[in-house]
């Protein structure tokens, strides 16, 4: 037996939008409404490279992922051919009251391992120090 | 619901590129049965050429293995010729007897190759050059037999005669025009082209006229017989001639046929509606094409109309052509003889085996022909199709656009001469190679098609005359297609022009009756096409129509520029690239308490937060206290400065109190994409103002106006637009440039792209000339402008939904 946890009311997601839901351990959930008030539950990092898919455009049953314009179904997880690759589904359901409940099983279990993308210093590797960038840059020899 | 039943007769490139764009749009609508006359399922026949010279196999040719007829429950026939079709009972028979019923029938039957009417025609060893069949024959003979005689020295019989050499034979080209391809190129272009193919050792008998072909005892031809009664010997003789539309079926089931199965502009044949044809079979406003990108572009019509769409139309193709005989370049396309009230600009050194013709008419590009040296092949073409003026380009024309960028790819411009482990694409880092197997293993045909499936040329764009160029190559042909008018997107097949046309002429106020209008294929539209349609719904009816939100990359909605790891960076407005004590101190105090991990200069004259977590961003607005420098929108950025005659020494006029008046008068602009300006104060131009979208330089008697700079993936240098005296006079004339810019660019297009779309003698005759036009473009533009929000603070007014900056459901 699933135990539902309430997030939010369904009006609390802007149509065509998508709201934030953090958990205590793990990467945040990206609850997503749709025109048809449909409302969809996704771990929020695109399989690419892990942009927040709730700041994407959401469209039919879809979400355009923002670092770069991957399309997402909402249903599935799942980038669109040909690109590939699936990030993790939460179930929903939505109350009579319009109330958006997550299983806190799955809030509490699911994808805990995934890792939001790196930047700022320190974040990319094979710049400076790396054997390829005395070929760039013979001068600090 | 019991499905309905198509039928297509004929299994080639333009019957099954139709059935796969329905399938796209409406898999679950028929069944569908194939009828094939050859034993092979869908092969690309382009590519016959480079089987025949032993570049490829005939293994590597197939575009739709038979498992692709399996999994999408098509009932194939090969190897069955329809001979008869019941249009009253609606019944296909084939040769064999076997029976079809259909709702909707497809004919696709292709061209026959032209058989000159002569003696010994029918001989042992005299074939067309057309199918798998006759390649194969031509490979046997040329194991067998020593010479060849190819009748024809077009672009087929050419192709069929390098092939033959390169298996060992002795190869003759007969060919009765006064040049070769004389239908593809002039005179100088063809004579090239003979020598070339001489120096590899094909022989050439132009302007021979074939009377007869001898056989043998054998009943094998042995040699071809001239008008003038000289022979020459031949073992083999492929007939080159020219094809003709396969209409034999359609003419015997009663169809009107004229050089072609006639069809409307639906593809529907005039005769019976329930009949389509695509493809060579076809003839569409008097034209049967050969060429495979109007073919596709037929059959992408076609699709809608059996999918019960019934929105697309074909209106006509133009065609260029290139030849597959590796090592040699050429290229042409539309009226490339040129000939009365033509002007021609010529190039030519003959010596280095190059050649250029372009045929201009009435200002525009009418005909392209080039040998040798084809990279600027596509963009010709380009010119040619959208039928743009070219007066103000005329003098660069012939150099070529260098379309293919100057950043990104190591300079390189000729794909032929790349390594496969060489990048093309250096934003998404795919090499030659990668794109190459993906057209070859996928099937692809078009440019969007590489896009969508490598990346190849998605982002930046700058290699996509590379791109183009391997497509020509590995899959032969021309699929540079992109006809002048250009779909927004797959959800519709309304272009930005006619969107924009649509909400001006009908008032339109919303994004769904934008849809309803035009006649959208998705609900809520997609992620390229509902931002347009915004910008387009806010430029045209300011403080009528309604901005949405959702409709808006995420960086306009947050008003932050998300960065890679979804945090984002704060760039505030700081006028003319001045600031002050105070506006460091808070900009400091704030990148302490939020703990900003980088604080960087940028090169528009501004200073950038970046990491800042999105739930800190209005805290962070509000504790810097300094206006939003829109560094994230598709909005005006900055106004670049130079120091000018307050301080500088050379300084001839006040450019830092220009640039700020021009950025207090431009600020919370949208616009088509982002807009940048520069000010300097005196020709040494510190404030690089010449590669701005407006660039204004002071001299000692007034201000000088640049226009349409970028320093993007491609530089352009802004060209000269007006001199003025008076900064009122830059305000109202850079204003009323931009208002016209707003009002009629795309979206996403920079001034660089709409003006070079236009044309900048277009935009002086409306900004420059109408001085009335001039002055209410500057006042929409100001009435766009008054009362505007600083979305940092006011964020009812904005329309900033605050419920962003916080998650929902805490735990």
């Amino acid at each position: 037996m699933a135990t539902w946890k309430t997030i939010c009311k369904v009006a609390d997601i802007p149509v065509l939008g998508a709201r934030r839901v953090a958990r205590p351990a793990g990467m945040p959930v990206a609850v997503f409404r749709n025109a048809e008030d449909k409302v969809f539950a996704l771990l929020d990092r695109c399989p690419h490279k892990g942009g927040p898919l709730s700041q994407g455009i959401v469209f039919g049953e879809s979400v355009a992922c923002p670092l770069h314009n991957w399309t997402i179904g909402l249903a599935d997880g799942c980038a669109k051919a040909p690109d590939e690759g699936c990030t993790q589904r939460f179930a929903v359901k939505v109350g009579a009251d319009g109330s958006v409940a997550l299983d806190a099983d799955e809030l509490a279990t699911l994808a805990l391992d995934a890792t939001p993308p790196k930047a700022g210093p320190g974040a990319t590797t094979g710049a400076l120090g790396d054997a390829t960038f005395e070929v760039q840059a013979p001068h600090t020899a | 619901m019991k499905k309905m039943k198509l039928v297509m007769v004929g299994n080639g490139m333009a019957g099954v590129r139709t059935l796969e764009e329905l399938l796209k749009i409406a898999p679950d609508l028929y069944d569908i049965t194939v009828f094939g006359a050859e034993p092979h399922p869908n092969y690309n026949r382009i590519l016959l050429s480079p089987v025949l010279a032993g570049e490829q196999t005939i293994d590597e040719i197939i575009l739709n293995p038979l498992s692709w007829y399996e999994e999408h429950g098509i009932r194939l026939h090969l190897g069955k010729k329809v001979v008869e079709v019941d249009r009253r009972r609606r019944i296909v028979r084939a040769a064999d007897g076997t029976e079809e019923e259909y709702d909707r029938l497809l004919i696709a039957t292709g061209s026959n190759p032209f058989i000159l009417p002569v003696p010994g025609k029918e001989l042992d060893g005299v074939i067309a050059y057309r199918d798998i069949a006759d390649t194969n024959t031509m490979i046997e003979a040329a194991e067998k037999y020593k010479h060849a005689v190819v009748i024809g020295g077009g672009l087929l019989g050419l192709e069929a005669a390098n092939g033959l050499m390169l298996r060992g034979m002795q190869v003759s080209v007969v060919h009765i025009m006064p040049w070769l391809m004389e239908r593809q190129l002039d005179d100088v272009a063809g004579k090239l082209l003979q020598k070339s193919l001489e120096d590899r050792g094909l022989k050439f008998l132009i302007g021979a006229q074939t009377q007869a072909l001898v056989g043998g005892q054998d009943g094998r031809v042995m040699a071809v017989q001239f008008k003038d009664g000289s022979e020459i010997p031949a073992d083999l003789v492929v007939m080159a001639a020219g094809i003709r539309p396969n209409t034999e079926l359609a003419e015997k089931i009663g169809l009107h046929c004229n050089r072609g199965i006639v069809v409307s502009d639906t593809m529907q044949t005039v005769t019976d509606p329930r009949i389509y044809a695509v493809g060579e079979c076809a003839a569409h406003r008097g034209i049967a094409y050969g060429l495979v990108a109007p073919l596709f572009e037929q059959g992408k019509v076609c699709a809608t109309h059996l999918a019960e769409f019934g929105i697309g139309r074909y209106t006509g193709s133009q065609t260029s052509t290139k030849l597959k005989v590796t090592g040699i370049d050429l290229f042409s396309a539309g009226d490339f003889m040129g000939g009365k009230d033509c002007e021609e600009i010529v190039m030519s050194d003959p010596f280095g085996g190059v050649y250029k013709k372009l045929v201009i008419k009435d200002d525009k590009l009418v005909g392209a022909c080039l040998y040798g040296d084809t990279v600027d092949g596509s963009w010709y073409f380009k010119l040619l199709r959208e039928g743009r003026t070219i007066g103000d380009i005329r003098d660069k024309l012939m150099f070529g656009e260098s379309n293919i960028g100057d950043v990104g790819h190591e300079g390189h411009h000729k794909a032929a001469a790349m390594a496969d482990s060489d990048e093309v694409c250096g934003c998404n880092g795919v090499t030659k190679g990668t794109i190459c197997k993906a057209i070859k293993d996928k099937g692809l045909f078009t440019l969007d098609e590489v896009r969508k499936h490598t990346k190849a040329s998605a982002s930046c764009g700058s290699c996509t005359g590379l791109v183009e160029q391997l497509l020509m190559f590995t899959a032969g042909g021309d699929y540079s297609k992109a006809p002048t008018k250009k779909a927004m997107c797959g959800c519709t097949d309304a272009s930005h022009q006619e969107a924009r046309e649509a909400i001006k002429a009908d008032h339109l106020l919303t994004i769904p009756d934008v849809y309803k209008r035009l006649g959208w294929r998705t609900p809520n539209g997609c992620a390229s096409c509902r931002p347009a349609i915004n910008y387009y719904l806010i430029s045209t009816w300011p403080k009528e129509a309604k901005d949405d939100p959702q409709s808006r990359y995420i960086n306009e909605r947050s008003h932050a520029n998300i960065q890679k790891d979804g945090t984002y960076s704060v760039i505030p407005r700081m006028w003319g690239g001045e600031t002050t004590a105070d506006e460091l101190r808070r900009i400091a105090d704030a990148v302490d308490k939020y703990k900003i991990p980088t604080v960087k200069v940028t090169g528009g004259q501004r200073i950038d937060l970046l990491g800042v977590k999105k739930e800190d961003l209005t805290a962070v607005w509000k504790d810097i206290g300094m206006p939003s420098g829109h560094a994230y929108a598709k909005a005006l950025r900055t106004v670049k400065t130079c120091v000018g005659s307050e301080w500088c020494r050379f300084g001839t006029q006040d450019s830092t109190q220009m640039g700020k008046d021009l950025e207090r008068a431009l600020w919370r602009m949208y616009a088509p994409h982002k807009v940048k300006l520069a000010v300097s104060g005196c020709p040494r131009n510190c404030a690089e103002a010449g590669i701005k979208d407006v660039g204004v330089i002071g001299v000692d008697s007034g201000w000088e106006l640049y226009v349409a700079g970028n320093g993007g993936i491609k530089t352009e240098v802004a060209q000269f637009f007006v001199k003025v005296k008076t900064a009122a006079e830059v305000l109202e004339y850079a204003g009323a440039f931009l208002q016209l810019y707003r009002e009629e660019g795309w979206y996403l297009e920079r001034t660089c792209h709409w003006v070079g779309r236009v044309g900048l003698d277009y935009v002086k005759k409306k900004v420059l000339e109408d001085h009335a036009l001039r002055k209410s473009l500057w006042e929409r533009l100001q009435f766009s402008l008054d009362g505007e929000p600083d979305p940092w603070f006011e964020f009812d007014k904005a329309a900033v939904d605050t419920r962003q900056f916080n998650a929902v459901g805490a735990l």
